[in-house]
């Protein structure tokens, strides 16, 4: 069945024609003002059902429990629903209007997750704990011998080849263990700014390995 | 028992991998396409590259997928 939602846009031509829920939607949110009122009601039932959900998905890891995690959903929901409100004109049909809508509470309660490691004691961006690295990576501690060389090399590499903000982003996330969204709101900038800087430190670490002959572009070399 | 296996993955990047931002533009496409089992990962590669490489992406992304395959309970 070839709907709407199928299509990813790479070849359509002109208008995607919705699926019939998707396009109650749109008409119902674009429409007289009571048909708008139950619709927004409908909608933000949704949300805040699903906001509830990822929530609770989450909720291990952030260590967040009780009325907290309620009040975290209904906020995801509430902003969702006002930024999808906003940007229904930018909807294009290339998925349902509530896989569309979803996208917004899922990220909305990411984004509040993140905010909410900041509220745990204090950790400092800057401990650069290379002691921590062998349990990040899962290297075995009765096995030093073979990674020894593979840390010291690592750590060179990334006191010598990488630029100031790199080093900074790569202690705080590797060493210190701070989650990407949370470093990118205290530095100041966004996920994907975090990620790019990441990407290339890692090309460059890679290569510096590589030159000293302790990994290859493809698999490790076993020593 | 190869202890560098981590290590290896996480200094490996795939020049496919289109970024956060991308990523996230189109996740309730791909999300949805996953969810059909109609080759998301063949359409879009760059996406599927990133997904495997950024951890707060591919939470976002299985959170949607949850959402839209009635798994959120
Ligand atoms: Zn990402």
């Amino acid at each position: 069945m070839a709907t709407a939602h199928d299509r990813t846009g790479e070849s359509t031509t002109g208008p995607v024609s919705l699926d019939p829920e998707s396009a109650g939607w749109l008409r119902a949110l674009r429409g007289s003002e009571p048909d708008r009122r139950a619709a927004v009601e409908r909608l933000h039932a949704l949300l805040l059902r699903i906001g509830r959900s990822e929530v609770r998905r989450r909720s291990a890891r952030f260590g967040v429990t009780g009325p907290e995690l309620d009040d975290l959903a209904h906020q995801a929901a509430a902003d969702a629903l006002l930024a999808i409100i906003d940007k229904v004109g930018d909807f294009r049909g290339e998925s349902r209007f509530t896989t569309w809508a979803y996208k917004f509470v899922i990220l909305e309660v990411s984004a509040k997750v993140s905010r909410h490691f900041w509220r745990n004691p204090r950790v400092p961006l800057e401990i650069d704990d290379w002691e921590r690295l062998p349990d990040r990576f899962g290297l075995d501690p009765a096995a030093e011998s073979e990674w020894r060389d593979l840390v010291a090399a690592l750590r060179r590499a990334v006191e010598e080849k990488l630029t100031e903000r790199q080093r900074r982003i790569f202690v705080a996330l590797v060493l210190t263990g701070v989650p990407p969204d949370a470093l990118a709101a205290e530095l100041g900038t966004n996920r994907n700014a975090i990620y790019k800087t990441m990407f290339d430190a890692r090309r460059k670490l890679r290569a510096a390995l590589a030159a000293a002959g302790l990994m290859d572009d493809g698999m490790v070399r076993r020593s | 028992m190869n202890g560098w296996a981590e290590l290896d993955r996480f200094l490996r990047t795939d020049p496919r991998d289109v970024g956060c931002a991308q990523a996230m533009e189109l996740l309730h496409v791909y999300v949805e396409l996953v969810a059909q089992d109609t080759g998301a990962e063949r359409r879009h590669p760059g996406i599927a590259a990133h997904l495997r490489a950024c951890g707060p992406c591919s939470d976002d992304f299985e959170g949607l997928l949850a959402a839209v395959t009635g798994q959120d309970d």
